[in-house]
């Protein structure tokens, strides 16, 4: 299902290729095949397809990645600007 | 009936107890006592035995439930009510340490969340199989969420090891963590706080044997989510019936402003215009809440409020064709507007469903969507009123 894409170039996804040491866990962690892991160093190979999960971040020893985590659900989202707090999951959608 | 595409149809009759440990297994299960089904002294008041427990084993660290790999009926009665939505609020069991199979101290550590349906389509999965499942307390959500929440996290798997005393259950230090649970487990922190080395396992739970066969090995179509067409019809019940209450109140009030007209208020106007108006709200509602998400590779444009958008005008267009001869140009306008509206409201909020949409993005389209959504809604709620006179 790889026709299945959304929004380009939105993502916060940073990634600072002079601290990576090459683990290849955020490659193994990534449910999106973000990443490809060449000569020692990790490359983002197809940064949109980020859903800004946290988990390459979350398991990156070296702390060479960053991204604003969060939940991609429009009642949460909409929750979130009625009461000025950052979006969860608790609005009783079906995640 | 106690088939269910999750588990292959029961061979043998469903003895929920493997024949005992044979020969040559080592480790605590070789000393278990597989009591099949439970002795008196495991009532406790107050507390009452899941149907899935079926044994018990002796291990170092006390005894551990066996599990059945097989459903029963009442295990698929309650699937089908957490896919309606219907008391989906607590369907948990309890956490920590369980057996399936007959595991002995080389037996793998599969790690999971305290849903009953996720815990049930494991269970299935590993028919035929011997380990150990530690079931972390995730208030009943399943993994990936309770990772984004951060009840499936390091600190919660660390606190479940040691309660567990797994150290002494087992004699290897690693935990098979599934991959969608890594967004709050970091596998180094955990590590450092247990001394259990983390190996993600597959995104999906039907991997697993395969996993464990080639040496704890995920090919990358394992690590992939897919959003495939059964992922996204199984959602969109709970979809529906999430949104009842919206339905019910708009309903009324559209009950209510049909009976507006030449006459101030009529009834007969009420019931005519006002179930028309609710008919074209439904209309809106089931394309953008079923037709979207079955269609939503073949829709063009990438955000999910134009998608539903576009099912919309087709929708909202075809019943203003089937209804030409009992439309004015008015209420074909307020027909094709609601509909669209209505449409793309309920596709944007699948956005929470889907396995592809990031955060940010989904704020950008919400920030896009929704004024032209009020505005569409406005306009085909004005010429609704202008078309009863
Ligand atoms: S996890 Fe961090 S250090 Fe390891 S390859 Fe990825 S970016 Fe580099
Ligand atoms: S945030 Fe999630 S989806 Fe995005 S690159 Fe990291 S692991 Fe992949």
């Amino acid at each position: 299902m790889s026709s299945l894409r959304y929004l380009g170039d939105v993502v916060t996804l940073q990634f600072d290729e002079q601290k990576c040491i090459g683990c290849g866990m955020c490659s193994v962690v990534c449910p999106h095949g973000v990443f490809v892991v060449e000569d020692r160093k990790a490359r983002i190979a197809d940064r949109d397809a980020c859903i800004e999960c946290g988990a390459c971040a979350g398991n990156c020893p070296v702390e060479a990645l960053t991204v604003k985590a969060g939940v991609g659900c429009a009642s949460a989202i909409i929750h979130g600007w009625l009461t000025g707090s950052e979006p969860n999951c608790d609005c009783g959608g079906s995640c | 009936m106690t088939t269910n595409s999750c588990c292959p149809p029961p061979k043998e009759p469903v003895a929920c107890c493997p024949p005992q440990a044979e020969a040559g297994s080592r480790g605590p299960a070789e000393k278990g006592s597989v009591a099949c089904c439970t002795a008196p002294g495991d009532d406790r008041p107050g507390y009452r035995l899941w149907p899935f427990v079926c044994a018990w084993l002796d291990s170092p660290a006390g005894r551990v439930p066996q599990i059945a790999t097989r459903l029963t009926a009442a295990d698929i009665l309650g699937r089908w009510q957490m896919r309606w939505g219907l008391g989906r609020t607590r369907y948990s069991i309890a956490p920590g340490l369980y057996a399936v199979g007959t595991p002995s101290s080389g037996s793998p550590v599969l790690v999971t969340a305290n849903y009953k349906m996720t815990f049930d389509i494991l269970r299935c999965d590993m028919h035929g199989h011997d380990a150990w499942l530690l079931v972390l307390d995730t208030r009943g959500v399943n993994v990936w969420c309770a990772a984004g929440k951060g009840t499936f996290s390091t600190d919660e798997l660390v606190r479940q090891v040691q309660r567990a005393r797994l150290q002494e259950v087992v004699d290897h230090r690693a935990l098979i963590v599934p991959q969608l649970g890594a967004p709050g487990v970091a596998a180094h922190k955990v590590v450092k706080a247990c001394g259990f080395k983390v190996v993600f396992g597959p995104v999906r739970s039907s991997d697993l044997p395969q996993f464990l066969e080639s040496g704890q090995k995920a090919t990358p179509e394992m690590r992939r989510v897919k959003f495939g067409l059964s992922d996204r019809l199984v959602l969109t019940p709970v979809e529906l019936v999430n949104m009842r209450w919206q339905v019910l109140w708009s309903t009324l009030a559209l009950l209510i402003l049909g009976g507006i007209g030449p006459q101030i208020f009529s009834f007969s106007a009420a019931w005519n215009r006002g179930i028309a108006a609710v008919a074209a709200g439904l209309l809106g509602v089931v394309t953008g809440a079923v037709a979207v998400p079955v269609l939503l590779p073949w829709l063009p444009a990438r955000s999910f409020a134009v998608k539903g958008a576009i099912a919309g005008l087709a929708s909202g267009l075809l019943a203003t064709l089937l209804f030409s001869s009992s439309l004015d140009w008015l209420n074909s306008l307020a027909l094709l507007m609601a509909v669209m509206a209505i449409s793309s409201w309920c596709a944007m909020h699948f956005t929470g469903s889907s396995t592809f949409t990031s955060p940010s993005g989904v704020e950008k389209e919400m920030r896009q969507a929704i004024p032209a959504q009020a505005a569409a809604l406005l306009v085909s709620g004005l010429s609704w009123l202008a078309g009863a006179f």
